[in-house]
């Protein structure tokens, strides 16, 4: 069972605030939506490698080579508050 | 018809052909566009009929599901977090729309990031199916089947994580094709659910699905899962080839409880049509069928909750007012951008990936995506393609099922297998429930979506169900 403990602690891992309601509403869904996952337990997946992709391709490479690219300025177009070239951001400490 | 509508725009006018959509558009009860670039559009439909150019959609008008980045044109997945953002560039598939002479005329309607069935989730309101006002469109992109359903426009993209181009196609009435992983680039699609989703064409008929398939598909070595292999067009190539040498697989699973019989009566009768034409069939097995809705939400949510990690109001986005701390300012914006189920699949997604559970939910569901994969590989060494229902009922109403979120999630039952196995599958009208149209789905071999396209043009040139248009205004 999942708690509005353990749903607060992955909102915080997923930084989204949630208000009281919502959190409520979430346990109950979480719970039954993860009972519902739990269907998997069942299957025997022993020896069996994981799926990651299905085409079969690994480390693709390209030449290092300089191309035209977004400006700055389109670059930083959508950025709501930014400062000399720069995004800003929220002051982390 | 694209290749019909493309001669009439030349020989009569683009502006003119593009005016009418628009004035269609403007009387329409179906909210099927988020954003229409009006302005712009018939600027370039003038430009055309003043000096005419060449390319496979010269003129042709196109409407494009509003997950996809078109420069210039507000693109937002039908999320608040992103309204007001301009892509400053192209997606590959736009690119290539536009190097063949398209005219983008607008963003159409989508569940939030994609991630529903039923178009309900929008920030800005549902879509409504232009069979019956009262119901769903199906989703996510529900805007891009709905605008297609109803003349608003000739043709249109959607993406398909889980279902998204193909549910849609079925409650609307029109042909969508989810191409082979990997066969069209997925640079400028905003991602939900990287390791599954595919751009796919909406179209009235078969034949236009290829016409579209030719210009998106091929190589981009901007994606890095674009497949060496993705041959460029000569879709059309082949499309009147018939089903005589095909052997068709009817897989037990997608059949019994749960489907509508009226459902399963119009997939046999098309599986007759398709032997009436000299097709063989005999049934199949997908034995892990029953786990691969669990094992697709897992997928999707671990994916979603890394892939929306990057929406935080600093490169883009809204973020009003003073700054707090970091993570503060965050999951504020977090928490009002967002709407109740991409915070849902994001929260589950986080919960499955993180300390002491990633074993037991997203390791495993890999460990299963591979025995689904291998369920396909087995089926389509017999035979040459399946054949299914898309979704197991036609269109619900609006509200019906969008306050119990399993009950959603079941609907995807047929689609979501075809997404963790990333082969290509088609979903063609194929007859009607109580007036509300009823999709066939084929499924077939990685990169054979020729193939496909063969069978469903044998299909549309002996039965009339996507002649058949809705009675909207």
């Amino acid at each position: 069972m999942i708690t509005s403990k353990d749903v607060d602690h992955i909102s915080w891992l997923a930084s989204i605030k949630l208000g009281e309601d919502e959190l409520e509403q979430f346990v109950a869904q979480f719970n039954s939506i993860l009972e519902y996952f739990h269907e998997l337990d069942g299957v025997d997946t022993e020896g069996v490698e994981p799926t990651y992709r299905v085409v079969d391709l690994a480390n693709i490479f390209r030449d290092d080579s300089v191309k035209a690219s977004l400006s700055q300025e389109a670059a930083l177009k959508n950025a709501p508050k930014r400062e000399e070239g720069y995004f800003k951001s929220p002051r982390i400490v | 018809m694209l290749a019909q509508l493309r001669e009439q725009i030349l020989a009569g006018s683009a502006e003119e052909y593009l005016s009418r959509l628009f004035d269609r558009i403007d009387r329409s009860k179906l909210n099927a566009f988020t954003t229409l670039d009006r302005e712009n559009a018939l600027g370039q439909a003038r430009e055309f009929d003043r000096s005419p150019r060449k390319g496979l959609m010269a003129g042709i008008p196109i409407a494009i599901k509003d997950g996809i980045s078109t420069m210039g044109i507000e693109t937002t997945c039908s999320s608040r977090i992103l309204k007001g953002y301009i892509p400053p560039y192209d997606a590959h598939v736009i690119e290539r729309l536009k190097a063949e002479g398209a005219i983008i005329m607008g963003k159409t309607n989508m569940d939030e990031f994609a991630m529903g069935t039923s178009t309900e989730t929008s920030a800005f309101g549902p879509t409504r199916n232009p069979w019956d006002l009262q119901r769903v469109p199906g989703g996510s992109s529900g805007g891009s089947a709905a605008c297609v359903a109803a003349g608003e426009a000739p043709c249109s993209l959607g993406s398909d994580t889980g279902g998204s181009v193909r549910c849609p196609a079925s409650f609307c009435g029109v042909v969508g094709l989810k191409p082979t992983y990997g066969l069209v680039s997925r640079y400028g699609l905003i991602a939900y659910a990287n390791s599954l989703e595919q751009i796919g064409p909406i179209t009235r008929t078969a034949e236009d699905s290829a016409f579209l398939l030719d210009v998106i598909a091929g190589h981009d070595p901007r994606d890095s899962t674009s497949a060496p292999a993705a041959a460029k067009g000569r879709y059309l190539d082949g499309l009147d080839g018939g089903v005589k040498d095909l052997l068709i697989g009817v897989p037990d699973e997608y059949f019994g409880e749960g489907v509508d019989p009226m459902v399963e009566k119009a997939v046999w009768d098309s599986v007759s049509v398709l032997e009436g034409l000299g097709a063989t069939w005999q049934r199949v097995s997908l034995p892990h069928t029953r786990y691969a809705l669990a094992t697709y939400y897992i997928i999707a949510m671990s994916e979603c909750s890394s892939n929306l990690a990057r929406f935080d109001g600093l490169r883009y986005g809204r973020r009003p007012g003073d700054d707090k701390d970091w993570h503060t300012t965050f999951s504020e914006i977090r928490s009002a951008g967002f709407g109740p189920e991409a915070k849902r699949r994001i929260l589950l997604g986080t919960y499955a990936l993180s300390a002491g559970y990633y074993g037991r939910y997203y390791l495993k569901a890999l460990q299963v995506r591979t025995l689904i994969k291998q369920d396909f590989e087995r089926a389509l060494e017999k035979v040459d393609l399946l054949a299914s229902a898309t979704m197991p009922f036609p269109a619900f109403r609006i509200g019906e099922r969008i306050s119990d979120p399993l009950s959603l999630y079941m609907a995807d039952i047929f689609t979501v297998p075809v997404n963790l196995a990333g082969v290509p599958a088609i979903s063609i009208p194929c007859g009607f429930a109580d007036g509300l149209p009823i999709g066939l789905q084929l499924i077939g071999r990685p990169f054979q979506e020729s193939l496909l396209l063969r069978a469903a043009q044998a299909y549309q040139a002996t039965t009339p169900h996507h002649l058949r248009t809705p009675e909207v205004a």
